[in-house]
C-alpha cells in the first residue's frame, strides 16, 4: 500500500484526534486475511480474516483448542519463537506486512505490546521490570519518569511508588498481572494484547483489570483472548467467535473463524447458530 | 528399631568427617610443636626435604603455587565453560543439544590421570614448544594450568547450563513479548535468574581446580615456585602431599607431618570454599514462583 | 487516510523496519562467534586427547599385554595384568563396602529423619562437605587411619578398597536420596493408608521404585573411584608389581597407578604403554557407563 524506503520525516506521532472528527470510520490498525498457522504437518488455525479497529476492544472468545492464541500470536510474531511455526496469510499492522522479509521481529514487538496468561515478572524490583522494555529498546529520556507514566497508565503507581526497589515476586498475583501491563505500556506500543489475562487471577483482581481496560481503550488499541464470555460481553466493542473443526485425516483440531460482529450483537442477536449455541451455554 | 539402625549408618559420615580432621589436626599440632606457626604461614621456602639449614617449611609457595595454576584454569574454563552454557541452553537447537549433551558428560567422566598424560606427553611438547613454538620447562604451568581448566570446563559448563535451564519459559516469552533481542534476553534475564546456580557452578570449578593432584603432579613439577612464570614449573599442595608420601618417610617425622600439615591447609581452604558456595547461592537464589 | 493516520503508519514502518546501524546485530554476531568457538574448542581437545592416546597406545594393545605383568625394563614383555586385576577387586570392595552403607543412610535421611533436630541437620551439611573435599584428602586419612595409625592395615588391597569407599561414600548417599525422592509421596501415602508399616513401604514400594536410579548412582560413583590416583598414590599402592594381590592383605596395585608410572618413564616405549594402558581403563569405564545409562533407561520409573 504506502511504500516504505523513501517516506519523508514525519513529525513525531500525533495524539488521538477526536473521534468525532471521523464518525463511525474507525481507523484500521490490524488487517488480516486468510492467516493460517500450523506447527511442523499439522494446521493450527486456518483462513483467519479479521481487522481490528483504533481504540476498540475485540474480544476472542471460543472453547479452548481453537487456536485463539495461536492467532493472537501472530500480530506480534512471537509465533516465530517456535521452532516448526509457519504462518500463512497476510497480516498487515498500519497497513505494513509484519511478514515481509526486511521486518524485524524485534522492533516489531516494542510497538505491540503483550500480556500473557500467567503473570510473568522478571525476578528483579519493580522498578527494573518496567525498566526493562525501554532500556532494552535503548528509549530515550528519563528512565524514572517513563517508569512512573507506565505504572500510573496501570492504575498501578500509587500502591507500589514506596517500594520501587522491592522484588516484583512479593506482590500478590493481581498486582503482578497489572505489573505486567505497566510494563507492556512502557515502550509505547499502541496496541495491547492479552491471551486470556485474567482467568489466573481472582474475581475481585479481575473487575480491577477490567476497569483498568475500559481506560486504557482510550488511548490504545486492545485484542483480548478470553475464555469468560461475561468479560468479552462487559468489556469489548467487537467479538470474534473461533471454533474448531476436526481435520479430515487424523482428525486433530483446527481453529477458525465463525462470526466476527459487534458485541452486542454477537450475544443477543447472533447471525450463526453455532455462535448462538456457544453463547447461550449449548456447548463449550 | 529400624530407624535405629538406619541413624547408625548415617553416623559413619559425620565419622569420617571426624576421622579427618583427627588425623589431620593430631599431626598438624605436632607439627606446629617443631615449626612456629608464622613460619609456616608466611614463610616463603618450601624445601621440607631438604636437611639441616636448607630445610624450610613456609607455604607460601605451594599455596600460591596452587592459587597460581588453578587461576589459569579458570581463565580458561569460566568463560569457554559460561559460553558452552549459555549455547546448550539457549541456542541449540533440540537436535544438537542432545548430541553434544553427552560429549559434555564423557570429557567430565575422563579420570584425571589421562589428563596428566596429555599434559605431560602431548600439549608440552607438541602443542607448546612445536606448534606455538614457546619455550618452556619439561615441567610448567602453562601447561599444567591449560589442562587443569580443560578438567574442570565441563563441570562449570554441565552445572551452569542446569541453572540456565531450569529458567522458565515464560520468563523468556516475556522478554521477548517487549521487544528484546535473544542476546538481551539471555544476558538480561536469563543470566541473572540463574545466577546463583552459575555462581555455584563457578565455585565448584575452582574447588575441583585446587584439589586436583594428579595433573599437577605430572605436568607441572616437584619445584614450589613462588613466582608467576608460566614457563616454570609449581608444585600445588596436593602435589606435594601425593609426592612426598610416596617417599619411604618414617612415621612420627617432620616430614611425615609436613603431609598432613599441607593436607589440614588444603581441607581448610576447600570447606570454606564450599560454605562460601552455599551461603553464595543462598543470597543469589531467585525465587520464580 | 487523515494526517494523523497517515503519521501513525508512518511511525509504524519506521520502526518495525529495520534499522540501518545493526550495532546490536555486530554484538549479536560477535556472540555467536564467541560461542561457537567455545564449542569448538571443547570439542578439539577432546578430539585431540583421544586421537593423541589412541594413536600411542593401540599399536600396543594385545592380549598378551593383558596378560603380563608390568616389567621395569622390558617394555615388550610388559603388561598391565596385576593393575587390572587390582583395579577389578578394588571395585569390588569398593562396592561391598558402599552400597550398603549408602543406600542404609539415604534411606535414613529420607524415610526417618527429623529434619528439625540438629543432629541430621548435621549429618546432611556433613555430607554435603565432604563430598567437596579433595581426592587427596581422603588419601591422607587412609594413610593416617587405615594405613598406619589405629587400623594398621599396612598398604595392602583392603586399606585401598576402604579408603575409595570412604571416598565416594557421600556421592553414593546423595544419588541414592535423590532416587528416593523421586518417588512421590502419593505412594508412600497409598501404602500406609493399607495398613503397612513404614518399613514395609520402604521395602516393598519405596525401594524397588528408587532401585533403578540407586544402581545408576552405584555405578556412576563406582566408575569414579576406579579412575581415582591421588588416594592410591597416597597410600602407599606398589608401582609395577609382578604379581596379583592374592589376598586383602597383599600389596597390590591399580590402572591409574601403572599409568602413572609409565607416563613418567624416560623411554619413550613405556609411555607409549601407558597409552595403552588408557584405553584400556577407559574402555572399562565406557562398560560401566553404558551399562549404568542402560539400566536407567530400561528401568526408570516415570513417575
Amino acid at each position: 500500500m504506502v511504500t516504505t524506503k523513501k517516506m519523508p520525516m514525519p513529525p513525531a506521532p500525533a495524539p488521538a484526534t477526536p473521534p468525532e472528527a471521523e464518525a463511525k470510520a474507525v481507523e484500521t490498525i490490524f488487517d488480516c486475511r486468510d492467516v493460517s498457522v500450523s506447527y511442523g504437518d499439522k494446521l493450527a488455525i486456518r483462513d483467519v480474516g479479521l481487522s481490528f479497529g483504533r481504540n476498540e476492544i475485540t474480544a476472542l472468545i471460543g472453547p479452548s483448542g481453537c487456536g485463539k492464541s495461536t492467532f493472537i500470536r501472530c500480530l506480534n510474531r512471537m509465533n516465530d519463537l517456535i521452532p516448526g511455526a509457519r504462518v500463512s496469510g497476510t497480516v498487515e499492522y498500519h497497513g505494513l506486512d509484519l511478514y515481509r522479509a526486511d521486518v524485524d521481529p524485534v522492533q516489531l514487538r516494542k510497538r505491540i505490546g503483550m500480556v500473557f496468561q500467567k503473570p510473568n515478572p522478571f525476578p528483579k524490583s519493580i522498578f527494573d521490570n518496567i525498566a526493562f522494555g525501554p532500556r532494552v529498546a535503548g528509549m530515550d529520556g528519563d528512565i524514572e519518569e517513563i517508569v512512573e507514566s507506565a505504572l500510573r497508565r496501570a492504575a498501578l503507581w500509587d500502591e507500589v511508588k514506596d517500594r520501587m526497589k522491592t522484588n516484583a515476586f512479593g506482590m500478590s498475583g493481581g498486582q503482578q498481572q497489572r505489573l505486567c501491563i505497566a510494563r507492556a505500556l512502557a515502550t509505547r506500543p499502541d496496541v495491547l494484547l492479552m491471551d486470556e489475562p485474567c482467568s489466573a487471577l481472582d474475581p475481585i483482581s479481575t473487575a480491577r483489570i477490567e476497569d483498568l481496560m475500559a481506560e486504557l481503550k482510550q488511548e490504545y488499541s486492545i485484542i483480548i483472548v478470553t475464555h469468560n464470555m461475561q468479560q468479552a460481553a462487559r468489556v469489548s466493542d467487537k467479538t470474534a467467535f473461533f471454533s474448531v473443526e476436526l481435520d479430515a485425516a487424523d482428525g486433530h483440531r483446527i481453529g477458525h473463524v465463525v462470526e466476527y460482529d459487534d458485541t452486542q450483537k454477537i450475544f443477543s442477536n447472533p447471525g450463526d447458530e453455532r455462535t448462538e449455541a456457544y453463547v447461550t451455554g449449548k456447548f463449550g | 528399631m529400624v530407624r535405629g539402625a538406619l541413624f547408625a549408618a548415617a553416623l559413619l559420615s559425620v565419622l569420617t568427617t571426624a576421622a579427618i580432621v583427627l588425623s589431620l589436626l593430631r599431626e598438624t599440632i605436632s607439627f606446629f610443636g617443631d615449626v612456629p606457626v608464622g613460619d609456616y604461614l608466611l614463610g616463603t621456602k618450601w624445601t621440607p626435604l631438604f636437611s639441616g639449614d636448607q630445610q624450610s617449611f613456609g607455604v607460601v609457595p605451594l599455596v600460591t603455587g596452587t592459587l597460581y595454576l588453578s587461576a589459569i584454569g579458570l581463565l580458561i574454563a569460566v568463560p569457554l565453560g559460561l559460553l558452552c552454557a549459555v549455547y546448550l541452553s539457549e541456542y541449540a537447537r533440540p537436535r544438537v543439544r542432545r548430541a553434544i549433551k553427552p560429549v559434555l558428560e564423557v570429557l567430565a567422566g575422563v579420570p584425571t590421570i589421562v589428563f596428566g598424560f596429555f599434559a605431560l606427553t602431548f600439549f608440552t611438547p607438541v602443542v607448546l614448544r612445536d606448534f606455538l613454538g614457546i619455550s618452556v620447562n619439561q615441567f610448567n604451568a602453562l601447561s599444567a594450568g591449560t589442562i587443569l581448566g580443560l578438567l574442570v570446563l565441563p563441570t562449570i559448563a554441565s552445572v551452569a547450563e542446569d541453572a540456565m535451564s531450569a529458567v522458565p519459559a515464560s520468563l523468556r516469552e516475556g522478554a521477548f513479548g517487549l521487544g528484546a533481542s535473544k542476546l538481551q534476553v539471555t544476558l538480561r534475564v536469563v543470566f541473572p535468574a540463574a545466577l546463583s546456580g552459575i555462581v555455584a557452578a563457578l565455585i565448584l570449578g575452582a574447588s575441583r581446580a585446587i584439589g586436583e593432584t594428579v595433573i599437577i603432579l605430572i605436568a607441572g613439577g616437584q619445584t614450589a615456585n613462588l613466582g608467576i612464570d608460566p614457563t616454570q614449573s609449581y608444585q600445588s599442595m596436593a602435589a606435594f602431599i601425593a609426592a612426598t608420601s610416596r617417599g619411604d618417610i618414617p612415621t612420627g617425622s617432620i616430614e611425615y607431618e609436613t603431609i598432613f600439615v599441607v593436607g589440614f591447609t588444603l581441607f581448610v581452604i576447600t570447606l570454606t570454599l564450599n560454605a562460601a558456595s552455599i551461603r553464595l547461592v543462598r543470597r543469589f537464589r531467585q525465587v520464580y514462583e | 487516510m487523515t494526517g494523523a493516520q497517515i503519521a501513525r503508519s508512518a511511525l509504524a514502518q519506521r520502526t518495525v523496519l529495520p534499522r540501518a546501524s545493526g550495532a546490536g546485530r555486530l554484538w549479536d554476531l560477535l556472540f555467536r562467534i564467541a560461542m561457537y568457538g567455545a564449542i569448538g574448542i571443547g570439542m578439539l581437545a577432546l578430539g585431540t586427547l583421544l586421537f593423541d592416546v589412541a594413536r600411542d597406545g593401540l599399536p600396543k594393545l594385545s592380549w598378551s599385554f593383558i596378560t603380563s605383568f608390568p616389567s621395569r625394563i622390558r617394555p615388550e614383555a610388559a603388561g598391565i595384568e596385576s593393575a587390572l586385576v587390582g583395579t577389578i577387586l578394588l571395585m569390588a570392595i569398593t562396592a561391598v563396602i558402599v552400597v550398603p552403607l549408602g543406600v542404609t543412610t539415604a534411606l535414613y535421611l529420607e524415610e526417618y529423619a527429623d529434619r528439625t533436630k540438629w543432629w541430621n541437620r548435621l549429618v546432611e551439611v556433613n555430607i554435603q562437605n565432604l563430598a567437596a573435599v579433595p581426592s587427596v584428602v581422603y588419601g591422607i586419612l587412609g594413610l593416617a587411619f587405615i594405613v598406619r595409625g589405629p587400623l594398621g592395615l599396612g598398604n595392602v588391597l583392603l586399606a585401598g578398597g576402604i579408603t575409595l569407599a570412604l571416598l565416594v561414600l557421600p556421592v553414593v548417599i546423595i544419588v541414592a536420596r535423590e532416587a528416593i525422592r523421586a518417588v512421590p509421596p502419593s505412594i508412600r501415602e497409598g501404602s500406609l493408608a493399607l495398613g503397612a508399616t513404614q518399613w514395609q513401604t520402604i521395602w516393598k514400594q519405596v525401594l524397588p521404585g528408587s532401585l533403578a536410579g540407586i544402581v545408576t548412582g552405584i555405578i556412576l560413583a563406582l566408575s569414579r573411584a576406579i579412575g581415582e590416583t591421588a588416594p592410591l598414590l597416597v597410600i602407599g599402592a606398589a608401582a609395577s608389581p609382578r604379581f596379583n594381590p592374592d589376598g586383602l592383605f597383599s600389596d597390590f596395585s591399580a590402572l591409574p597407578i601403572q599409568i602413572f608410572v609409565w607416563t613418567q618413564d624416560p623411554n619413550r616405549e613405556f609411555v607409549s604403554l601407558a597409552a595403552a594402558a588408557i584405553l584400556v581403563l577407559m574402555v572399562v569405564l565406557l562398560l560401566m557407563n553404558s551399562v549404568a545409562i542402560w539400566l536407567r533407561n530400561r528401568y526408570e520409573q516415570k513417575w
